[in-house]
């Protein structure tokens, strides 16, 4: 038995020349839930096309339980999909939808009419089973495609950004009976989402893409806390990135002046990226401050003040719950602990591409 | 690539109904039979630039612009009235418009003979009324009307759909900008309703052009077109060189008149094939 | 208010022009006279003798079944090849696309003369067959041009979505795809029918060997005088279509209380085009419903 339910080894995509996946080794565990997060055109519906069976990967191959299904047609696959905008067939009815799969399966009308409605109690639409789905609300019609693809009892289910189109509100509770649902049924979710605190509330693991490639495999906290390079750490909330020089281990230098943190094994001199999360930026009186810059702008934004400082030509973002008013002088100090120093990214053009991807 | 399977039939009826006919045509258009057997030859290109083939040629385009300016002159102001809110069941009347092309075109034209004989039924109006006798059986006003009779709806649909659609706030607009009806007209209905007449105009003119049946019954064989010439020389002649080279001079003509509709309709609809 | 009667009194003018060729024939058909011309009393006796004339008869049979077949056949060929068009793309498709509107923008005179000389060269002898081939052939555009639009406007996760469930490529298509299209397969093939059935240009070229349809019947009747069983027969089929189009409207009226106004409208578009006797007319009509 092997241990990993979904493995892709090395697998790339080719679209007329343009490469939307560039070799990606993935490993997904039973019961996991893993979401792919990136922006628009990263490869994280392409990866979860291909492990649904839509999309053949040019090179590379998908294990299911250690057995290549490369090959596999979808409809021989054990897994099941949640489609972007529902693809509810608008000719029939609640009931023929979720039931669709099993009749194919040759299903007695009893039994199908028996896990019809314990689907449908799931979703909370018992008694919608004669509804036309042209009729339903659009959070109705994305608990009926959940309800469809579920009652096939999936080993996994792929959900290609499925709250996108509901408002707010209901995204956050369909957040929650999601994963809920993925919890009680015992199945691996496989989540596509553009939407990086979606990513960081559901799941158990977070898969970050850009530009058709892995950027970093973790927990929500690892990788919020610790994210291995510039695009990450820009791309799961907000941050500061600035370049510095390690003077030596736990010491960089940052717009001229010595920051003590705790990174190590870098090159004497070594040019780096210093990320700091604006919450993490304390503001002090002038005088007892690392850099002292000046308030340019102050936002309310509920919780906090969001306030940009301006030292030198960099411009701080900082979280506070306490306002300086614009053009107050102010000191900038910063915990070791809170301070992520990391390799630059590849090449020079890799900082414009980070910027693309912020976007 | 997967559904392929579905496109080969077709495909292949494509190749054999479409283009290899109109490639024999191209064919035979630019070839002649020799004792020698075929040989190429544009000589039936320098055949048509007789006068006697050119008066022809001219006859045809004539009458077709005359029967398009006609039918739009007739049918602009029924498409207007019509998208207007004089009758109460618009859908009806378009409905009525369209009902008559239900009935064989033929005999449509053919009971213009009846109406139009020289003791036809519009005769024996005519003269009840102490009024003067009409004689245009077999003459080109004839063909002419029997060009806007089966063609005029083809005119009126076409700018009706636009008007229909067109947002009568617009009209509101400018009357509160302080024009009046005229202007209204002028210088926001007409230039919107243009590509319902552009649409309209190449309808008309298309099948006026090529059209051998309306010159045949109305025109009693005298007023021959270019398409009677065509149909002659399969038909009756056998000369299938000269018929198809005249086929691809109309083709050229239709083209053209395409070509100049698409640059008159503007230039956001242009793409697609001509 | 005087406008307003100018304006209807325009109209009915026009509407009087287009229908007096239909009422004179009508009105024939119940003339006991031979000749056109003089009225010489009611009878019915035309529509009695319809149905013995054999010249009639068979071209109205060769009409129907023309008709059916070509409908049929033009319709399983083009809804497939809509369906494999719409997988395809760019320059392929682009170069598909032009030749299928070929025959929609040819004269129909070139067309039904390339056809000849085709059936010729292939020395196949004009009849039957002939002028089914050619019928298909310039009803198939027509038919991809009713689909197009309904697959364009298809959900293209539908079908995945089926595989997903487990159903396979042939089942998905039975199950989603074609209920889906079938608005615009049924609209394909009704044009199809009438289309064929109207057609006379083509025709005239495409056939030989005492095959003749209506049209046909009537162009070389034209020279010896109509026979009046004629304007019986075309009575009778344009009552007949009169009063199927009524009883579609009334049921699709009745239809349009329950559901949207919008399946109504094109509905009705499609009607005003397939009852269009010209083919270049209906396909331009189309073009501008899609603007």
């Amino acid at each position: 038995m092997a241990e990993h339910i979904i493995e892709l080894r090395n697998v790339s995509k080719d679209y007329e020349g343009t490469e939307a996946l560039k070799g990606i080794d993935l490993k997904i565990h039973k019961n996991e839930f893993v979401t792919l997060l990136g922006p628009s055109g990263c490869g994280k519906t392409t990866t979860l096309r291909i492990i649904g069976g839509f999309e053949q990967p040019t090179t590379g191959e998908v294990l299911f339980e250690g057995v290549n299904i490369s090959e596999l047609p979808p409809y021989k696959r054990r897994v099941n999909t949640v489609f972007q905008r529902y693809a509810l067939f608008p000719h029939m009815d609640v009931y023929e939808n979720i039931a669709f799969g099993l009749r194919i399966k040759k299903l007695d009308e009893a039994t199908i009419e028996q896990k019809v409605s314990r689907m449908l109690s799931l979703v909370n639409l018992s008694g919608y089973e004669r509804r036309s789905v042209t009729s339903l609300s659009g959070g109705q019609q994305q608990r009926i495609a959940i309800a469809r693809a579920l009652v096939n009892e999936p080993e996994v289910l792929l959900l290609d950004e499925p709250l996108g189109a509901l408002d707010l509100k209901l995204r956050k509770e369909m957040q929650i009976e999601l994963k809920n649902m993925q919890q009680a049924l015992g199945i691996t979710f496989i989540y596509v989402t553009h939407d990086q605190e979606e990513a960081l509330t559901m799941s158990d693991t977070v898969v970050v893409m850009s530009e058709g490639e892995i950027q970093q495999i973790g927990s929500p906290v690892d990788i919020y806390n610790e994210p291995e390079n510039a695009f990450v750490a820009d791309f799961i909330g907000e941050s500061n990135i600035i370049d510095g020089i390690m003077l030596r281990d736990e010491l960089v230098i940052i717009q001229g002046k010595e920051f003590p943190c705790v990174d190590k094994g870098f090159a004497k001199d070594e040019l780096v990226d210093v990320v700091i999360r604006p919450e993490d930026i304390k503001l002090v009186p002038e005088s007892e401050g690392i850099l002292t810059g000046v308030v340019e702008s102050v936002i309310f934004k509920g919780v906090h003040y969001e306030m940009l400082v301006k030292c030198e030509d960099y411009h701080w973002m900082v979280h506070s719950t306490l306002m300086e008013a614009e053009g107050t002088r102010v000191g900038l100090t910063v915990l070791p602990n809170d301070i992520h120093i990391m390799h630059k990214m590849r090449t020079s053009t890799a900082s414009q591409e980070v910027e693309v991807g912020h976007e | 690539m997967k559904r392929n399977w579905a496109l080969t039939p077709y495909l292949i009826w494509m190749i054999i109904f479409i283009v290899v006919p109109l490639a024999l045509v191209v064919y035979y258009g630019i070839t002649v039979n020799t004792d020698s057997g075929v040989a190429f030859s544009l000589s039936n290109f320098k055949r048509f630039a007789e006068p006697i083939y050119l008066r022809v040629l001219w006859r045809s385009i004539k009458l077709a612009i005359i029967s398009t300016i006609i039918c739009l002159i007739i049918g602009y102001p029924v498409a207007m009235i019509l998208a207007g809110n004089s009758f109460k069941h618009k859908n009806v009347m378009v409905m009525l418009l369209v009902v008559p092309m239900w009935m064989n075109f033929l005999l449509r034209t053919y009971a213009w003979l009846t109406l139009l004989e020289k003791n036809g039924i519009i005769n024996s109006i005519l003269g009840k009324f102490g009024l003067p006798m009409l004689n245009i059986l077999y003459t080109e006003s004839a063909v002419i009307l029997g060009m806007v009779y089966n063609f005029l709806p083809f005119m009126i649909l076409p700018i009706y759909s636009v008007m229909s659609k067109m947002d009568y706030s617009l009209i509101e607009a400018a009357e509160d900008l302080g024009a009046n009806s005229l202007i209204v007209f002028r210088r926001v209905i007409f230039p919107l309703s243009l590509p319902g007449v552009v649409s309209g105009i190449t309808m008309v003119f298309m099948p006026a052009v090529t059209t051998f049946v309306i010159s045949r019954l109305l025109g009693g064989g005298q007023f021959t077109l270019i398409g009677n010439l065509i149909e002659q020389q399969f038909l009756y002649v056998g000369d299938w060189n000269f018929g198809s080279t005249m086929s691809l001079i109309m083709m050229v003509i239709i083209l053209i008149s395409m070509l100049f509709m698409n640059k008159a309709d503007g230039p956001e609809r242009s793409g697609g094939l001509w | 208010m005087v406008r307003r009667f100018i304006n209807k009194f325009y109209v009915l003018l026009v509407f009087l022009f287009l229908y007096a060729p239909i009422f004179v024939l009508m009105v024939y058909s119940f003339n006991d006279s031979r000749s056109r011309g003089n009225w010489e009393g009611f009878t019915l006796r035309w529509y009695v003798e319809l149905f013995s004339d054999r010249q009639i008869m068979s071209a109205l049979y060769y009409t129907i079944i023309i008709g059916v077949l070509s409908a049929v056949i033009s319709t399983i060929i083009g809804t497939a090849a809509a369906i494999g068009l719409d997988r395809l793309g760019g320059f392929r498709r682009e170069l598909v696309m032009n030749i299928t509107y070929l025959p929609v923008l040819n004269p129909d005179i070139v067309t039904g003369i390339a056809l000849m000389i085709l059936f010729v060269f292939a020395r196949l002898q004009l009849g039957f067959i002939t002028l089914l081939l050619s019928h298909i052939t310039f009803n198939i555009p027509y038919v991809m041009l009713s689909v197009l639009p309904k697959l364009k406007q298809l959900d293209k996760n539908l079908y995945e979505a089926a595989l997903d469930l487990g159903a396979t490529p042939g089942y998905a298509f039975k199950t989603v795809i074609l209920p889906e299209i079938m608005p615009g397969v049924i609209t394909g093939a009704l044009l199809a029918f009438t289309l064929s059935i109207d057609d006379f240009v083509i025709s005239f070229f495409t056939t030989g060997s005492g095959v003749s349809n209506l049209s046909i019947a009537i162009y070389s009747m034209a020279r010896r005088g109509i026979n009046p069983r004629i304007n019986a027969l075309s009575t009778l089929m344009f009552l007949i279509v009169l009063a199927l189009l009524i009883i579609v409207n009334i049921r699709m009226s009745k239809e349009n209380n329950g559901k949207g106004e919008k399946n109504y409208a094109s509905k009705k578009q499609v009607f005003a085009s397939a009852s269009s006797s010209d083919r270049v007319s209906s396909s331009r009509l189309y073009e501008l419903e899609q603007q």
